[in-house]
């Protein structure tokens, strides 16, 4: 069935998977961007309730997606304080809902990486007065490669979350349908065949970027160190 | 060089995602629909909406959640259009001034799918309170929307109708699902429930096991559907003229027709009956 | 950030030129009641230690005499906890330290290719180019490495990669702890001629060992450390012919010391 639904070359299934990666995709890259500097940052510098942030990222790595999706909900509504910006039920509402979901799981596991690695760097860095910005800076670049776990973790967390971007994006067909809510509505049609497929295409299609992903850090990771 | 090879997969990846979040808000001649899910569900919006695109080139946002929550979302100003099925709420949410004025649509009715086993013996029955009676009696199963939407709101009416207090029995055999009509109705009938579903949820529903309809043909099943304008005065942004003009095109001859054509499997599922001026 | 502990206030008498170059001199080294306490015991107690300008001075003594922390405390690398450092007449500073280089027992080595490890320490002093990388690697045996992996290297290769990336920030002092105590004899020949060199070329060296051979063959002046202080700090030849202190005899004699 999942087969025959990618064969069949359904526009509409197209359009959905598309917009499914375009969402998790960009929402992942914008975690990257926070998450990165964040986890870097404290896993370099000291500074006092460096341990409640540890604790609270770590935490946060637990967010229900319905709870991110209601607190989006209610900042985006038109009645919410940043109704003018009219994002509700768009892309991009989905995106930044998704962006608050896996920033944490971004910034949490990239800090543990990132520490590791400085723990080493530590005293050379200290011995030749590196200054903060830069160590952050070489620390981050040096685990880049194990970072692409990372960020792979922060995409499957994102590309299979429900909750948030059904309250805000409303699910609405060419506009907001992503293929977990497009599952979720099969399932409630009691197409469960068709909601079955839809989850094998998802299924295929975070294997694909799992495996481009890891491909590429095998190949990369190679030459640069042992 | 593995440097390099990484920077083009990082602009690869970005790339992918942010080229088209531009592309999807480009259209403005939109407008959003706050609904109910039984329209959604049983496909008549992929009936009505492509008509009335290419008659008027608007393109119609819906988002289907339970009447509540629909009228919820309206009342925060995310939406343009109201098209619900609960009469009572309707009317409290024009009177409080969220929109308006309130028009009748269309109809359909609720029926009560059951097993066939029966256990509390209401199959073929016309009377919904009488049949409720004897599954609260039988302490048959009964799967409950539980989520203030219309059909929840309906079903909370007939039983008070057949006097049983749901509340007390609640989580033994009355259960309530707190979720859509469609999961509703995929946990009803796994667990071998009665449950109360509007009739083209039912016929479009594809999940439904040896399940048949057990009561339908009374008055009290009577299921109407209403459409309102959200009111600008309340909510600045709302996209009064578009909304007008789809609510305009629902009310009159071509929509009602639409709505009275659209049918799966030969059965008529939504009967328009708007006012006509 | 890391650094924001350390003053940098009452150096104003330090000049610089329009490169960077500091006039002040870093030597001689002045060392008064030097002590490093850790878990209620004085490791270093009460130290004192003279360096004049020149020179290779290596630093001996047994296990726990506080060689390391003495290493660590001269580059401001740990805190005293009681005592007085004067690199010249000026404590120890991040602008004191970025004129030395301490070349650590564990090479650590940055994540990278070997020349791109040459490369880190040459941009951080604002003096890259291909050719003084290059010129580096060559004096330490690895322009051929250049590409690799370093952290693909062995054990004396990446000491000596270390090395290089020391000589990168053009040191005038250059501290080494215990670079070969786990290396074979031939890459400790290449790492002993290439310090050698390093102190002919005006490098002021204090060079940590174990290595009794090691000293005699580099060492100008000897620093001997005992449960925390020198016992004995002399002339090279004064110290392996005819050492002053009991405890420096029964070391050199393979005696057990405490």
């Amino acid at each position: 069935m999942a087969f025959a639904l990618v064969a069949s070359g359904d526009g509409d299934l197209y359009e959905i998977i598309g917009l499914s990666l375009q969402v998790s995709l960009t929402a992942l890259f914008a975690s990257c961007i926070i998450g990165f500097g964040l986890g870097t940052f404290i896993a370099v510098t000291r500074f006092p309730g460096r341990a409640v942030a540890i604790i609270t990222f770590n935490t946060m790595m637990g967010l229900p997606p319905v709870v991110v999706g209601l607190l989006v909900y209610l900042a985006l509504s038109r009645s919410g304080p940043l109704g003018v910006l009219g994002l509700l039920y768009t892309p991009a509402a989905m995106i930044i809902a998704q962006t608050i979901l896996i920033t944490p799981i971004v910034t949490a596991l990239s800090r543990q990486i990132v520490e590791d690695l400085f723990n080493e760097y530590d005293e050379l860095f200290r011995s030749l007065s590196v200054p903060t910005l830069q160590a952050m800076g070489a620390v981050l670049w040096d685990a880049r490669f194990s970072l692409i776990t990372v960020a792979l973790a922060g995409f499957g967390r994102a590309i299979a979350e429900v909750g948030a971007v059904m309250i805000v994006g409303g699910n609405i067909d060419h506009l907001t349908r992503v293929m977990t809510t497009a599952i979720a509505l099969e399932t409630s049609k009691g197409d469960l065949a068709l909601a079955l497929a839809l989850g094998i295409v998802l299924l295929a299609i975070s294997m694909t970027v799992n495996a481009l992903a890891l491909s590429l850090r095998s190949t990369a990771a190679r030459q640069a160190y042992a | 060089m593995s440097s390099r090879l990484f920077c083009a997969a990082v602009v690869a990846l970005v790339s992918a995602g942010a080229l088209s979040s531009a592309s999807a808000q480009a259209e403005d001649k939109s407008i959003i629909v706050q609904s109910t899910t039984s329209t959604a569900n049983s496909g008549l919006y992929d009936h009505l909406l492509p008509i009335f695109k290419e008659k008027t080139g608007v393109t119609v946002n819906v988002v289907a959640v339970g009447t509540g929550q629909a009228i919820k979302n309206a009342q925060n100003c995310d939406g343009d259009v109201l098209l619900v099925h609960s009469k009572a709420s309707e009317e409290k949410f024009v009177a409080d001034g969220f929109g308006g004025p309130r028009t009748d649509l269309m109809y359909n009715d609720f029926v009560i799918v059951g097993p066939p086993a029966d256990p509390a013996g209401v199959a073929g029955s016309s009377d919904a309170a009488a049949a409720l009676k004897r599954i609260s009696d039988a302490n048959a199963l009964f799967a409950s929307r539980g989520d203030d939407s219309g059909t929840h709101k309906k079903e909370k009416s007939l039983w008070k109708a057949a006097g049983v207090d749901t509340a007390a029995v609640s989580g033994k055999w009355y259960r309530e699902t707190g979720s859509g009509m469609g999961a509703t109705l995929n946990a009803g009938i796994g667990m071998g429930a009665y449950v109360l579903t509007d009739r083209a949820t039912w016929i479009s529903f594809k999940n439904k096991g040896d399940y048949t309809i057990a009561v339908e043909g009374d008055k009290a099943l009577f299921n109407q559907y209403g459409v309102i304008l959200v009111n600008k005065e309340k909510c600045p942004s709302i996209k009064a003229d578009l909304g007008q003009s789809f609510i305009d095109w629902l009310l009159t001859g071509e929509g009602q027709k639409a709505i009275a054509s659209y049918n799966v499997n030969g059965q008529q599922l939504f009967f328009p009956n708007a006012p006509t001026s | 950030m890391h650094d924001a502990a350390q003053p940098m206030g009452g150096l104003g008498w330090i000049t610089a030129d329009e490169d960077g170059h500091c006039f002040a001199p870093l030597l001689p080294l002045t060392v008064r009641g030097l002590c490093y306490e850790a878990g209620g015991r004085n490791l270093v107690d009460g130290l004192d230690l003279d360096l004049g300008a020149h020179g290779i001075s290596m630093v001996m003594g047994p296990n726990g005499a506080g060689k390391s922390l003495l290493l660590r405390m001269l580059h401001g690398l740990i805190s005293p906890t009681a005592g007085q450092i004067s690199w010249g007449a000026a404590p120890i500073s991040p602008r004191v330290r970025q004129r030395q280089a301490l070349v650590f027992q564990k090479p650590v080595l940055l994540r990278r290719s070997v020349g791109d490890n040459i490369d880190f320490v040459l941009r951080l002093r604002g003096r890259a180019s291909p050719g003084r990388r290059d010129e580096l690697l060559s004096r330490v045996g690895l322009l051929g490495l250049a590409n690799q992996p370093a952290r693909r290297l062995s054990g004396g290769e990446q000491q000596r990669l270390s090395l290089a990336r020391a000589l990168a920030t053009e040191p005038e002092v250059l501290l080494l702890d215990e670079p070969t105590a786990s290396l074979d004899p031939a890459s400790v020949h290449l790492i002993e001629g290439i310090v050698a060199e390093a102190g002919r070329s005006g490098v002021r060296i204090v060079f940590v060992t174990h290595d009794i051979g090691q000293a005699r063959r580099l060492a100008d002046d000897v620093v001997f450390l005992h449960r925390g202080r020198v016992a004995e700090h002399s002339a090279s030849q004064d110290f392996f012919e005819a050492p002053a202190s009991e405890v420096a005899r029964d070391f050199l004699a393979g005696r057990i010391v405490l």
